[in-house]
């Protein structure tokens, strides 16, 4: 009796238990979902909508969110804006209703260039260190291999702030303090242990007969790992790649500490354009959700892969 | 094509020896098969004369030259693997060209398509072509397999179980089809197998190889006919030959400790024979039955004819008809 009800369940799961695990899975989904809608909602209202108590969920969209994170505004008295000549687009216009009138740009867009550089450059380098690391601990008898990895590993058992200190003094003695290239490095050398570890699993589930096949069929080891090796890695590729440019993206105490003037990604300035007179949240909710497009539209580009990526080795053929 | 010399060739992974001293010469146009178990040594003799392994001691000539340390692609050998041999992300025609358009051939687009289609008919899978290579039988898979290394004419073909994950209509089909192709292309082929009806049907010579030794090469007949040990003695003939203690038997020669008795080299009759035995069971097979006898508290396999309508009880004598002789240690021993 036991045996055959289990087995009817492990076969085809009932109405009531899909049901129940669809509702489960759409609660969850509107849980993690509401702090995001309610940062894209703030970014379209207007500063006294945005603070208004009990919060406003049915407002008049305006734009002057977006306006006040891409330009720099200064007070000027209503005299001297009715002498201006008539205002230089919708921002101009915004600011002038607020006795204001736009001084220049933000520098939110070259904070935001900053940490696409910095957060693909060193996705890019930690996949393709990693990638290759990886084929070389799962193909050749490396001495001491399993240490090394051991070792490759634990340089994720401690928070990487705990280094800030020694990784401050040493960035400002080398030159790379607020640069792109130290942030690069950094970056990457955080995130190379875990993509050796996951990509390892991937090329260990890869047979070597088809290099070998293609080493035989007049190839070198190396053309063997582009031809054979890489398409059939492309799935565990992508999910590393992902989990890697998510890490960069978001990193925000090293970019703090590390960053000012010239290197500055977008973390660590999103906060600071809460403005003087009157904190600015659309400013900041408009500079969030700008924020959030390259990973989204990178994740859905790769979804597929990502999901099997998780899932890989999770079930046997 | 070409010949191809083994010569003292041994290998060893950490503490197991692999391969012992192994010397073979494979000739311009043969087919040799190496016969034996799992884990005899056979699959790394061809791995090392392909290059994929590096021997611990010997060398390994092709047409002549040394090429004990050259890399995989500089042998000029083809490889057919027992599984993984096809490229998932490719499409059957892509497979088959994979080796053509490596880039130390450079050949030119037109060859690598009319080349790929001739062999494609030889192998009837010429409308598979445009498949991915995942979308096929077992059985076009391993056509497949074999078509990527046809498609090149190589020193010489390794084949490593290519028939072994197919099933047994399938399996009887290929073999005749890659002996008859064998035999149009004058293909020098190594096939490594420890099935004994491919060895048997398609080699030229057989070499039968056990626990890293080779201990014998010669053609189907004499393996058959000539064993020179107990070993080898078991690896071919259906049912399995008869071992048995020499003592049950009157008049074997001095010296000798086993007997060998194929069914061939045993009569059955009703009574009359040398010595008694008990059917134990019948294995209807058709056109002949698998006879299994009890001999002494022995287990004795023969075939019989189904006609002779033997049953579990009956009593039944034997007698040998010229059987085969060996010492303590297994070794042949002259009748």
């Amino acid at each position: 009796m036991t045996s055959a009800t289990t087995a009817h369940s492990v076969v085809e799961p009932s109405t009531t238990t899909r049901r129940f695990a669809g509702t489960l899975v759409v609660l969850y989904a509107i849980i993690t979902m509401i702090p995001l809608v309610w940062i894209m909602l703030t970014a379209f209202k207007s500063p006294d909508d945005a603070i208004s108590y009990p919060p406003k969920v049915m407002f008049k969209p305006s734009l002057e969110g977006f306006c006040n994170l891409f330009t720099t505004r200064s007070r000027q008295t209503p005299e001297f804006i009715r002498s201006l000549g008539p205002p230089q687009g919708l921002c101009d216009d915004i600011a002038r209703s607020r006795n204001m009138v736009v001084a220049g740009p933000s520098n939110y867009v070259p904070r935001f260039v900053n940490s696409l550089i910095i957060a693909f450059g060193s996705t890019v380098l930690a996949v393709a260190l990693g990638t290759l690391s990886a084929y070389g601990f799962s193909r050749f008898r490396v001495p001491l291999k399993d240490d090394l990895l051991f070792f490759i590993l634990s340089t994720r058992m401690m928070p990487p702030i705990a280094v800030a200190i020694p990784i401050y003094l040493m960035y400002r003695t080398i030159g790379l303090s607020d640069t792109r290239l130290g942030m690069i490095l950094l970056y990457t050398s955080v995130n190379v242990s875990l993509a050796v570890w996951l990509l390892k699993g991937f090329i260990d589930e890869i047979p070597r007969e088809y290099e070998e096949a293609a080493m035989i069929d007049g190839y070198t080891r190396f053309q063997a790992f582009v031809k054979v090796v890489l398409p059939q890695a492309t799935t565990g590729i992508a999910a590393t790649a992902i989990f890697c440019l998510i890490f960069a993206w978001n990193e925000y105490a090293f970019a703090v500490l590390l960053t000012s003037g010239n290197a500055q990604t977008a973390p660590p300035f999103i906060p600071i354009i809460i403005g003087e007179g009157g904190q600015d949240w659309p400013a900041v909710a408009a500079g969030t959700t700008l924020f959030l497009v390259p990973i989204v539209v990178f994740t859905v580009l790769l979804r597929k892969h990502l999901l099997r990526g998780i899932t890989f080795g999770a079930v046997r053929k | 094509m070409a010949e191809v010399e083994i010569k003292a060739v041994s290998k060893a992974f950490g503490k197991t020896q692999a391969l012992s001293d192994l010397s073979l010469t494979i000739g311009d146009g043969e087919f040799v098969a190496l016969l034996g178990p799992t884990g005899a040594g056979k699959t790394t003799a061809l791995r090392l004369i392909a290059g994929l392994e590096q021997p611990d001691s010997g060398s390994i000539r092709i047409d002549g030259r040394d090429v004990t340390g050259d890399a995989p692609a500089d042998r000029d050998v083809a490889f057919v693997f027992q599984q993984y041999s096809l490229y998932p992300h490719l499409t059957v025609f892509e497979n088959m060209a994979f080796a053509l358009r490596a880039p130390t051939r450079r050949m030119p687009e037109a060859d690598i398509r009319a080349k790929v289609q001739e062999v494609a008919r030889l192998l009837h899978i010429e409308t598979k072509l445009d498949n991915k290579a995942t979308q096929l039988s077992g059985g076009q898979m391993q056509r497949v397999a074999i078509g990527r290394a046809l498609v090149r004419s190589p020193s010489i073909y390794l084949m490593d179980e290519p028939l072994s994950s197919l099933d047994a209509k399938l399996r009887g089909e290929l073999r005749l089809e890659l002996k008859r192709i064998q035999v149009d292309l004058g293909a020098t082929i190594l096939y490594v197998t420890h099935d004994q009806t491919e060895a048997m049907t398609m080699a030229s010579r057989i070499g039968v190889i056990e626990g890293g030794r080779l201990m014998q090469i010669g053609t189907p007949r004499e393996i058959y006919e000539n064993p020179i040990n107990a070993h080898v003695a078991a690896r071919l003939g259906q049912p399995t030959i008869n071992l048995l203690p020499a003592a049950l038997f009157a008049g074997a020669p001095v010296g000798v400790e086993t007997i060998g008795a194929r069914t061939e080299h045993l009569t059955i009759a009703r009574g009359g024979g040398d010595i008694s035995a008990t059917v134990k069971r019948v294995e209807h097979l058709g056109d002949q039955s698998h006879l299994h006898l009890d001999l002494a508290g022995r287990p004795v396999v023969t075939l019989a004819d189904p006609e002779a309508g033997f049953g579990a009880g009956d009593v039944v004598s034997l007698r040998l008809n010229r059987p085969l002789f060996f010492d303590a240690k297994g070794w042949r021993v002259a009748a």
